[in-house]
């Protein structure tokens, strides 16, 4: 095992500590794991399998299932745009579409070098500043391709 | 742990110190900052106007002045809010530079810091909240306690008669009492079905079990839907509250609130909802000592718009992938772990307390025949005044668009509204003074659905609009059940062929009878409803499909492959702005020049429409 | 079907999601573009055998049957039981065909094929021809394989009184020396693999016996090869199973004796039944053949092997007289046969009770291995079959609709077939069948000795659930 993955276990582990074996703490500790980690590793996720005894196959197809999982690392900065429908429609399909032929990125990917990572969320609620989109939870409203454009150029220019 | 005489103290005491909330001639020496710390504005730096507030009360030393962080006010496309009681002077747009300004100029000097005030409909700017027309028409029940109290402060919520619905109910009901005095009501469930609230409890009451539970659906996973959210953030206690109720009345001790992840502010205002309740004795071992056991435990969606539907969301408390299960058996008869199940909405909940405090005859007194009390819309789209409002039922949707809403913005038309999300469908023109209740709404197509109302503009095209809910549909299925696994991806598909105009009148003809097949053999609530959008927008935009299919025209512009962006010579006036604005720099031409748009770059974006102040491009 | 509901055409045609064929293990093919996602088989794996190897994963239109990150089921924690198999209505999971194999040794003038069949084989294998369920038809079965060109056809159930004699050897001297009790059965591949992947820490209670097919492998690879003056290295040895493990076990390092395979190649009644069909033998107009001699005699004790609680009475029968010396009366241990998950009984033998249970389908074998490790157990002896039911009911038998699964017991037909055969047996204890007798005498030795050791018992190893 490698350093990383050791660390991985431990952090796991500590996590685990915290939950009862009962089988239905599965989703809250695989939701301080992705908080943890940004994503879910799978080295956790065999933690969590032993520790539950639920089947791996089965963790994987809870994972899998909740889009608010992921099994990579996101990029340095995620950048999802909300395409709840106040925001769709002020437009921000465009905006969309304009990341992702920006970024050359498709919906749930991360760039090679790992500083981006695009998505799409449902509403996060900032109706009132439709359209939006949000930069590693920063909010970015009554946004349009041109802001979106500048505030890639920005973000490519600190690395 | 606290007794009733405790409560009753409290509430005693506080009620003095905060009367200032409600009463504009409070007789008081203070003053009350409230600052919005709902989620749209936190996303516009209210927090950053909470601190700033404090810090220069603080600098300057000013006495009998408090700020307030609260819920959501309602006019979320106003945000940031400031309101400054007891006067209810109200300032929209607040930046935290503006903080400054109000300290020494309101408070201080005693002036009202005009700039800041808001514009109502006609243009003229208003001091007081309760002047807007936007709050005129609203009847608060359900939001009442949202944007007077601080959320974070269980004695503030006690002040205004909390907690004491759960202390009469214990004390002096019996359970078929309560179970009888909500079916009275006439409350119906909120989260989008409408089925009686009363008939629900009593079936979870009569349903044999060991062991009950009693759950709260705070997944509101309807794209463009916030009411729930801010019931959360801004009288979470509300919900606490019912909750104990439900549980005295069918005999159950725990509670779950399955709440969304993406909501990371009402959550954490749960938490300490929750915490706060356990140590006045509220939650916990024998409440008011009257032997009555509850708790409460917050479960986190993540992510999985499906989890709404009542049997996918017990799965997933259950911690498994959020599918639904058949029904019958109902969670009434069996439901988490098998066990009978009450399941609420959040929105339906918070109207428990006052069902309790003033009578099943003062709640049906509001509304119509057959949908009492009132309904919390999420007010957005092509709409002046974006935000939360909640109305009595049978309000027609021309009073909330036009008059709550403010009417369409730029001068355009309206359209068509959306209600029910994409379980739902959309209301045009016509139908605008349709009351606002579950069985006129059903009886024109749509739905009420947990709240959401999207007010769309003539710039919106039909197509589109259906394309985006099975878009949102596809990729929110489950999977379970084969109509709705491939089903809806098969109309996607047609969808997308129409819109890129490759689609003909047999598409059309095509998509309407797998609608209504897979209306007809899904297992769950999502699927049934998957189609609606398309069948409601076939109903009243048939002639819009068909110029997709036919004349490979949409005239709204927005399927890009059918549009075609130009420019008016005659109109233009080279001014340059589109040229500015224009992302892709697919608008040619220089100084004095006509300009045009060269197809091969434009992205149709429509920037350069919006921008042109003479109207002289389309 | 498609003209019963005047389907002509796919109305609405599209995008389809498309998969790789997982054919990575020696035992399964898990081919996703035939699935339609009913998810029987995830119910038997989680549900019924309580593995979880395949689940569902990804959501909608995405939505698949698979493992943890796709991974081959070669490389997770399934045990190749094949209940899977059994429970898919499409085909999209299936054995890994061996046919092929064997049809080309049967070609190749240079080899010489041996075949041997399985008890839980004759009483299933007539159904693929549309005979009742449980109908045994072990005379056409051997004409049939007479026909499609075997050198010898051979009888596993005398494998089966050889695992016997070990077994109940071993279990004796165990017993008596309380070493490692409960001592369980080892002729369950997809047991064994669930052993070793999921409980390590018990493996010194499991039986060093081969099972018999393997057993029976190695004596002809030696002691027949030997005999009858062939070169065991041309010697290709073809065992037709019930099961799709077994196409695993056959190719554990540990299955080899002086660098040869026991067995060459597995085949499950479905694939005989396919070759059958290959070969247009009308199967139900073939007159009855007899085994091929001298191993084609087997006892009663080794023909209801295949069924749950049929290796602990046929050990019992003989372990009863190992131990007491003296003639067993009645040989039906009434206590240990039917469908209950976890039979229990207390044996009087002798001056000595023993406590023996049995224990069919992984679910209930998980329940023994945790009494084990817990030390709560306190059982002697254990008999573990991977299916519910037993090799009857194995990976690799004829697939029965749901429709039929619903209205008749196959178990029980099946299971009634076996008992009978037994019934009409003249030997029915395992060490008193002659050829048994005179193979160890000749060329064995004792049973549990040296030769024994060195052709007839195993070791196990500990495995990862997940190579990923």
């Amino acid at each position: 095992m490698s350093c990383v993955d050791e660390k991985i276990v431990e952090e796991t582990r500590k996590i685990l500590d915290g939950y009862k074996k009962e089988k239905d703490n599965l989703i809250p500790i695989l939701n301080d794991i992705q908080v943890k980690f940004g994503y879910i590793p799978k080295k956790s996720q065999m933690e969590i399998s032993k520790y539950l005894g639920i089947p791996m196959a089965e963790i994987f197809g809870v994972i899998t299932f909740y889009s608010r999982f992921s099994l990579e690392p996101k990029g340095k900065y995620n950048i999802s745009v909300c395409l709840g429908t106040a925001c769709f429609v002020k437009g921000s399909q465009a905006i969309f579409d304009r990341l992702k032929e920006r970024l050359k990125l498709e919906d749930g990917q991360t760039s090679a070098d790992g500083k981006f990572s695009i998505d799409t969320t449902r509403c996060v609620g900032a109706c009132g500043i439709a359209p939006v989109f949000t930069v590693n939870n920063e909010v970015y409203g009554h946004a349009t391709v041109k802001k979106l454009d500048e505030v890639l150029d920005k973000l490519e220019k600190e690395g | 742990m606290k007794t009733i005489e405790e409560l009753n103290k409290i509430r005693a005491e506080k009620r003095i110190e905060l009367d200032l909330r409600k009463n504009t001639n409070a007789d008081t020496r203070e003053k009350h900052i409230l600052v919005c710390n709902g989620t749209g504005c936190t996303s516009s730096k209210s927090p950053e106007i909470l601190e700033n507030f404090k810090r220069i009360i603080e600098e300057k030393g000013i006495q009998n002045v408090r700020v307030i962080k609260t819920g959501c006010f309602g006019l979320c496309a106003k945000g940031p809010i400031v309101i400054i009681r007891p006067e209810d002077t109200f300032y929209a747009m607040v930046k935290p530079e503006d903080c400054e300004e109000i300290i020494q100029s309101h408070i201080v000097e005693g002036k009202v810091v005009e700039r800041l005030l808001c514009k109502d409909i006609d243009g003229k700017k208003v001091n007081r909240l309760d002047d807007l027309t936007f709050y005129k028409k609203q009847k608060r029940i359900a939001l009442k306690n949202c944007g007077v109290i601080n959320p974070e402060d269980i004695d503030e919520y006690i002040a205004f008669d909390g907690y004491r619905a759960l202390a009469r109910v214990l004390v002096e009901m019996s359970p078929d009492e309560v179970i009888d005095t909500i079916d009275k009501s006439g409350l119906r469930g909120r989260g989008g079905a409408g089925f009686p609230t009363g008939k629900k409890w009593k079936s979870t009451r009569e349903a044999k079990g060991d062991k009950k539970f009693v759950v709260c659906n705070a997944d509101e996973g309807d794209p463009g839907a916030f009411m729930d959210r801010s019931i959360l953030e801004g009288d979470p206690h509300a919900v606490l509250e019912a909750m104990e109720i439900a549980g005295y009345s069918i005999g159950a001790e725990k509670g779950y609130i399955y709440v969304r992840a993406e909501y990371p502010i009402a959550v954490n205002r749960l938490q300490i909802a929750i915490n706060q309740a356990r140590e006045y004795g509220i939650l916990g071992e024998n409440i008011f000592g009257t032997g009555f056991n509850f708790d409460i435990e917050i479960r986190l969606g993540a992510g999985a718009f499906v989890c709404g539907e009542e049997t996918a969301l017990l799965e997933s408390i259950e911690g498994k992938r959020g599918q639904p299960r058949v029904k019958p058996p109902y969670p009434a008869q069996s439901g988490l772990w098998g066990c009978p199940t009450l399941i609420n909405n959040v929105e339906t909940y918070a109207n428990i307390a006052q069902i309790i405090l003033k009578g099943p005859e003062w709640y049906s007194s509001i509304g119509t025949e057959n949908s009492k009390g009132t309904k919390v819309f999420a007010l957005g789209g092509n709409v002046n005044n974006v935000g939360l409002v909640e109305v009595p039922m049978g309000t027609t949707l021309r009073e909330i668009v036009y008059d709550i809403g403010g009417g369409i913005p730029n001068g355009r038309e309206f359209k068509a509204a959306q209600t029910g999300g994409p379980s739902g469908g959309c209301i045009p023109k016509e139908h605008l003074d349709t009351p606002i209740d579950y069985e006129s709404l059903k009886a024109i197509g749509s739905m009420m659905g947990s709240g959401g109302l999207i007010v769309m503009d003539d710039t919106k095209c039909m197509v589109c609009l259906a394309k985006f809910y099975l878009q949102f549909t596809v990729s929110e299925s489950c999977g379970k059940c084969t109509p709705c696994r491939i089903g809806t991806k098969r109309m996607l598909e047609i969808l997308e062929k129409l819109c890129s105009g490759e689609g003909t009148e047999y598409d059309i003809y095509r998509l309407e009878k797998l609608a209504v097949n897979i209306q007809k053999s899904s297992i769950c609530g999502l699927g049934q409803s998957a189609p609606n959008p398309v069948i409601s927008t076939l109903k009243y935009f048939r002639e819009e499909f068909r110029q997709h299919a036919i004349e490979k025209e949409c005239k709204a512009m927005e399927c890009k492959a059918l549009a075609r962006i130009e420019i008016d010579e005659e109109k233009c006036k080279a001014c340059g702005l589109c040229q500015k604005n224009c992302p892709v720099n697919a608008i040619e031409g220089e100084g004095r020049e006509k300009r045009h748009i060269n197809q091969d770059k434009c992205i149709k974006c429509t920037t350069c429409i919006r921008s042109c102040p003479f109207h002289a491009i389309g | 079907m498609a003209i019963k509901f005047n389907v002509l055409d796919v109305e609405f045609k599209g995008e389809m999601t498309k998969h790789k064929v997982d054919d990575k293990s020696p035992s399964i093919v898990r081919d996703f573009n035939k699935c339609i996602l009913c998810r029987r088989c995830v119910a038997t794996c989680k549900n019924v055998q309580n593995i979880g190897a395949i689940d569902c994963i990804e959501r909608g239109f995405e939505s698949c049957i698979s493992t943890t990150y796709d991974h081959s089921l070669n490389d997770v924690n399934c045990t190749f039981c094949g209940q899977c198999i059994e429970s898919c209505p499409t085909g999209a999971l299936h054995e890994k065909e061996n046919i092929n194999d064997v049809w080309a040794k049967l070609k190749d003038p240079d080899t010489y094929v041996v075949v041997q069949t399985a008890p839980s084989v004759r009483v299933a294998l007539g159904e693929e021809f549309g005979m009742e369920i449980g109908t045994n038809v072990t005379g056409k079965m051997v004409s049939a394989l007479k026909h499609l060109g075997f050198d010898k056809v051979f009888d596993t159930n005398t494998g089966a009184d050889f695992t016997i004699m070990e077994e109940a050897t071993e279990f004796v001297k165990r017993f008596k020396e309380n070493d490692n009790l409960p001592m369980t059965t080892s002729c369950c591949p997809g047991w064994v693999k669930f052993a070793e992947m999921e409980y390590p820490e018990n493996l010194p209670h499991l039986s060093s016996c081969k099972s018999p097919h393997q057993m029976f492998g190695a004596i002809i690879k030696s002691y027949y090869a030997e005999k009858n003056n062939i070169d065991p290295k041309n010697i290709y040895v073809v065992s037709v199973m019930p099961c799709i493990a077994k196409k695993f076990e056959r190719q554990r390092e540990e299955m080899k004796v002086n660098g040869l395979w026991d067995v060459d190649a597995v085949i499950t009644t479905r694939e005989l039944a396919r070759m059958i069909k290959q070969a247009n033998i009308e199967f139900d107009k073939l007159e009855d053949g007899t085994f091929d001699n001298p191993m084609g005699e087997a006892t009663g004790a080794a023909a209801i092997f295949g069924v749950t609680g049929g290796v602990m009475e046929a050990a019992l029968r003989t372990a009863y007289e190992l131990i007491t010396g003296k003639e067993l009366q009645k040989l039906e241990f009434e206590e240990i046969r039917g469908a209950k998950g976890i039979k229990k009984a207390t044996i009087q033998i002798g001056d000595k009770e023993v406590k023996v249970a049995v224990a069919h389908g992984l679910s209930n074998a998980r329940k023994i291995m945790e009494e084990i490790k817990n030390g709560t157990s306190d059982y002697q002896f254990v008999e573990v079959m991977a299916c519910p039911g037993g090799c009857i009911m194995g990976g690799g038998q004829p697939i029965k609709n749901s429709k039929i699964r619903m209205t008749v017991d196959v178990r029980e037909k099946r299971a009634a077939a076996m008992y009978s055969i037994d019934e009409r047996s003249t030997i029915r204890k395992s060490h008193e069948n002659p050829v048994l007798k005179q193979i160890y005498k000749e060329y064995i030795g004792n049973p549990g000795e040296h030769k024994a050791h060195e052709l007839l018992h195993t070791h196990y190893v500990e495995r990862e659930e997940y190579r990923i």
